[in-house]
């Protein structure tokens, strides 16, 4: 081989480079689910757990248009309950997820999201206890 | 295998037959079953207030000194978690300025003193033929079906055209993060983003409610809020009794606020 004194090391360092992400791995931590807190007021969310594990983002979505471009405000899930579409007075001050540090920033960190929500949107300091 | 036509009309109507008897079927047996498939639904409130055409009448006899309009602005701004800066990166959405500034149609160098140094108060006028919503080019301003001009700030790109559009310097840009600049948050309302532009949205947060805006309440009976395509509406009483004057009628945007003079 002509010049195998450069290809050969070359050869190297690209496969090296290419391969970077799987052994620099080695060794670390496998994901692990974050673990969220919840605070006790609420046993069920506005559709099942599993569902808006996935999905939530699509709800809050259809939430948001809804509101703001239907006018339409009240979500009525499938067991029948009756719910304020808004991520403040519902999601963050029902009591449910009162504490977005510890629960939506646990995932979103983990999974480097940073959803640009609460550019806007107030997290209330302190559960408001509906009147 | 072929199938001729009266082989298929039987099988048809027996699978229709089928059908409709299954899920008669499935309602004795098992009551509700189907239903709990049914996907979630959305709608208003039972308590919100519906108009056809919302409006609002500003009482300006009333308005004689600063002391009620200032009570409204406050009552709006701290509400609407409004930013208080000072210059040109103001934010506002109810404000006040003069008579030759808010009717320059009415420009008359001898007007009554009191009317002359009188503040009165502005808002979006909600035109029905809003120059704001038309140049917009994400359609994050758009007009409801009852009459009121929406922002949609999650679409607003901060081109400020609407702005330009707006002949009545209705509405505001953000030039910068406004929380800062919030004394006290309510935290029953969002705030905004640097880099869009907000203004008055009629309340309509709270008429979906059941309630009235925020500045009619405070107003001590001095702004009237009501729907124009109701007959027996407040606003339209007053209106048939008073004369009322419109800012810049002449543009054709159609304003939907009324001063009683």
């Amino acid at each position: 081989m002509y010049d195998g004194n450069k290809i050969i090391p070359g050869l190297i360092i690209f496969v090296g480079l290419v391969t970077f992400p799987f052994w620099s791995n080695i060794g670390r931590a496998a994901y692990e689910r974050p673990e969220l807190k919840l605070d006790a007021v609420e046993t069920e969310c506005v559709e099942p757990a599993e569902w808006m594990r996935a999905e939530h983002m699509r709800l809050l979505d259809d939430w948001r248009d809804l509101v703001v471009r239907d006018n339409m405000r009240l979500y009525v899930n499938q067991a029948g309950r009756s719910f304020d579409m808004s991520l403040t007075n519902t999601c963050l001050s029902s009591g449910c997820h009162a504490n977005k540090a510890e629960f939506c920033d646990r995932c979103h960190a983990t999974l480097a999201v940073s959803p640009s929500c609460w550019d806007c949107h107030v997290v209330p300091p302190t559960p408001i206890v509906e009147e | 295998m072929a199938l001729n036509r009266r082989s298929f009309l039987k099988a048809a109507g027996l699978t229709t037959l089928a059908g409709l008897g299954g899920h008669a079927a499935m309602e004795l047996l098992a009551p509700g079953a189907l239903d709990a498939a049914q996907p979630a639904k959305i709608g208003a409130f039972p308590e919100a207030l519906i108009g056809k055409r919302w409006a609002m009448v500003i009482d300006s006899t009333k308005f004689t000194s600063m002391r009620l309009s200032q009570k409204c602005i406050d009552a709006c701004h701290t509400a609407h978690n409004v930013p208080n800066i000072p210059g040109k990166q103001e934010v506002k959405w109810l404000w006040t300025d003069s008579f030759q500034r808010v009717f320059p149609d009415q420009r008359n160098e001898f007007l009554p003193v009191d009317i002359k140094h009188q503040p009165f108060l502005v808002l979006c006028n909600h035109c029905d033929n809003p120059p704001c919503v038309r140049v917009c080019p994400t359609g994050a301003t758009f007009r409801r079906e009852d009459g009121i001009v929406m922002m949609d700030m999650h679409r607003c790109i901060g081109c400020r055209y609407c702005m330009v559009g707006c002949p009545y310097g209705a509405r505001s840009f953000n030039f910068r993060d406004p929380r800062p600049f919030i004394a006290n948050i309510n935290h029953r309302y969002t705030t905004r983003m640097m880099g869009v532009v907000e203004k008055c949205t009629f309340c309509e947060d709270r008429l979906a409610r059941g309630l009235m805006p925020v500045c009619v309440e405070a107003s001590e009976g001095a702004l009237i809020f009501g729907d124009l395509g109701n007959q027996d509406s407040k606003v339209r009483k007053i209106l048939r009794e008073r004369f009322s004057l419109r800012r810049y009628p002449s543009l054709g945007t159609e304003p939907h606020v009324f001063y009683l003079i």
